[in-house]
């Protein structure tokens, strides 16, 4: 199977490299566009800390076949803060100290956009599920939860103030 | 800030505090944060250096066994394998990692010479062009073993007959200054026995805990210009990987750079030095940047964890509590090599017999070689599992008595003054107003006698 030209869309631009057979879009993202925001931990899907959005969805990029989300919009870490402005998930988990190491923190944050764009306002037990695909060894995952719900909260108050 | 911040409780050693905190107390934003919801912080696998070569390690398939021959000619022929690695290419393929600090003697070899030890053990590096080259290089590697018997349990390594795991020491223990253990000799334990009211024996053991760190075990090794190598890592420990590393490749401190200090996790999983040297070499042999990293199964089958551990412990004990002697048997399972266990054993023994004050102590130590993964550092190494097994002891003789375990444990608990097993005089103890704190912060009533004994006095007693 010969090498191909992938397009995507990531982070609202339009992008295209050259994909060998079975590259993952874990790799496409990290090697060919130099995003490294989204990490390899397992490899198996089993550890969430390369979790990116297709198409809004929260995805485990290191199981994704790049060829399948060919001409698919494609969110990253890099692409959440908008001019040098943190977001609210962003500055919820600094000031929660929902992160440690930081590696799974890409992750996490891209669960969470994910979380909150599809319901504003979760439960604690809606946060543990939505990030149960996600693998943390330094907090404990509770400064993450705190962080969430108060980043749930933060960008209800946005949205009320605009 | 809406993180929770509990007042500091000044209640307990008023007349010690000076109460001039500056910082704790109040909300420090972690330095790093903003790189880590950014994206920006830089993980040594996020260097993509041109030409970047991939390294993957062919392992032992076998727990013990003698290497009757290497057959590189399949992986060779691999398209895209650079080179394979030996022992023969390691200039000191030979090291033991604490010899920085005088432990000796070097018992592990960076590539298995002509002997594994235990399953997963290295034997050839294949370096290549691709992960993918890389990896189906490692498999083509053909390794002829003739399998030697093996040993697996602590106590059975130390019985009469049991196989060699590691020639190098020349028997299965570490031997501490001519001693077959650490040990602890204080008063006389067994007149204890003798006098006690009752006495207790109970086994505790662990297994092996591994750190399983979400960032595996790896580095980016560049050769520069200048003809130094620049080691991009996640090791825990930065000069103590420069200076091994620089003694396994033979050359100057000076011509080693690492760059690191961002951890993906490591809980003591990053500082045995394994993955940098034979990617310096590769560095080296091929003049390509290189990396060595671990896939998942790597990190969790052949990454050192903490050392499982088998603990007898001994006490006697008086009608009211009082324990006037406490024997303990602490076995420390080191795996093949040493690593960091002679020190984490030698840590199990400085914690003995627990923060109480205990007039008669005896205790063996033994850091134990076995046919297993060797073990090293995790988070509080060496103690964790010995206060496990010292703290189910103390509720198991509080249950035997039917008394209240806090109120066993505030009898027992050393105060500043007392002599320990290690002849040091306690100072700065604090166990007393901890037990007291929690009581109070769970609600378990204790009596007014108890609520009244301190650290600093022996009221009570």
């Amino acid at each position: 199977m010969p090498s191909q030209i992938v397009s995507l869309v990531v982070n609202g631009e339009p992008r295209e490299f050259i994909a060998a057979p079975g590259m993952t879009l874990l790799a496409g993202l990290r090697e060919s566009l130099g995003l490294t925001a989204a990490k390899r931990g397992c490899g198996q899907g089993t550890c969430g800390s390369c979790t990116v959005l297709v198409e809004g969805q929260a995805r485990a990029a290191c199981l994704v076949a790049v060829e399948t989300v060919a001409g698919l919009s494609v969110s990253t870490l890099e692409g959440v803060a908008t001019g040098g402005e943190l977001d609210a998930v962003q500055s919820s988990f600094v000031d929660n100290f929902a992160t440690q190491c930081g590696f799974c923190t890409a992750g996490m944050i891209m669960v969470t956009e994910a979380l909150l764009d599809r319901d504003p306002d979760p439960s604690e037990e809606d946060v543990a599920e939505a990030i149960s695909g996600n693998v943390c060894r330094c907090t404990g995952y509770q400064p993450i939860v705190i962080a969430i719900l108060d980043a749930a909260r933060r960008r209800r108050e946005e949205r009320a103030s605009r | 800030m809406t993180y929770r911040l509990a007042a500091i409780d000044k209640s307990s050693f008023a007349a010690e505090r000076e109460d001039d905190f500056t910082v704790i107390g109040s909300v420090v934003r972690r330095s790093d944060a903003l790189g880590h919801v950014t994206g920006r912080t830089e993980f040594f696998e996020d260097v993509a250096p041109p030409g970047l070569a991939h390294l993957k390690m062919h392992r032992s398939a076998r727990h013990h066994a003698r290497i009757a021959g290497v057959d590189l000619t399949e992986a060779l022929a691999v398209p895209g394998v650079l080179k394979i690695l030996t022992h023969a290419d390691i200039p000191n393929n030979l090291y033991t990692p604490l010899k920085l600090i005088g432990v000796g003697p070097d018992d592990e070899p960076i590539l298995a010479v002509d002997k594994v030890r235990y399953l997963g053990e290295p034997i050839c590096a294949v370096v290549a062009v691709t992960e993918a080259a890389a990896l189906e290089g490692a498999a083509r590697v053909k390794v002829t073993y003739e399998d030697l018997p093996a040993v697996f349990d602590v106590e059975e390594a130390l019985a009469e007959g049991a196989p060699l795991v590691n020639e190098y020491h020349g028997q299965n223990h570490f031997i501490y200054e001519g001693h077959h253990c650490r040990r602890i000799r204080f008063g006389d334990v067994e007149k204890a026995f003798a006098e006690a009211d009752h006495v207790f024996e109970w086994r505790y053991q662990s297994a092996p805990i591994e750190q399983a760190p979400v960032e595996t075990t790896g580095c980016v090794v560049i050769p520069q210009a200048d003809g130094r190598l620049r080691i991009h890592s996640d090791t825990q420990a930065c000069f103590f990987t420069l200076d091994n590393t620089a003694l396994i490749l033979e050359t100057p401190f000076n011509k080693l750079r690492i760059v690191g200090g961002t951890v993906g996790g490591g809980f003591g999983g990053k500082v045995d030095v394994v993955v940098e040297p034979v990617a310096c070499v590769a560095a080296m042999m091929t003049d390509r940047p290189v990396k060595f990293v671990y896939n998942r199964y790597e990190e969790m089958q052949v990454s050192s964890p903490r050392a499982a551990e088998r603990i007898y412990i001994k006490d006697a004990v008086m009608d009211d509590g009082r324990i006037i002697g406490r024997k303990v048997t602490l076995y420390v399972d080191s795996g093949a090599y040493a690593r960091h266990t002679p020190y984490g054993t030698t840590k199990a023994a400085a914690h003995l017999p627990g923060p109480y004050s205990i007039p008669n102590v005896w205790a063996d130590c033994h850091c134990v070689f076995t046919n297993r993964t060797p073990s090293s550092a995790m988070r509080g190494f060496g103690v964790t599992i010995g206060d496990f097994a010292l703290e189910s002891q103390m509720d198991r003789i509080a249950r035997a008595l039917d008394m209240d375990p806090l109120r066993l444990r505030l009898l027992n608990a050393y105060r500043d003054g007392d002599l320990k097993a290690h002849r040091k005089v306690a100072e700065g103890t604090a166990l007393v107003e901890v037990i007291q704190k929690a009581a109070e912060m769970s609600g378990h009533e204790l009596p007014e006698a108890y609520r009244r004994m301190s650290s600093l006095t022996r009221e009570g007693l």
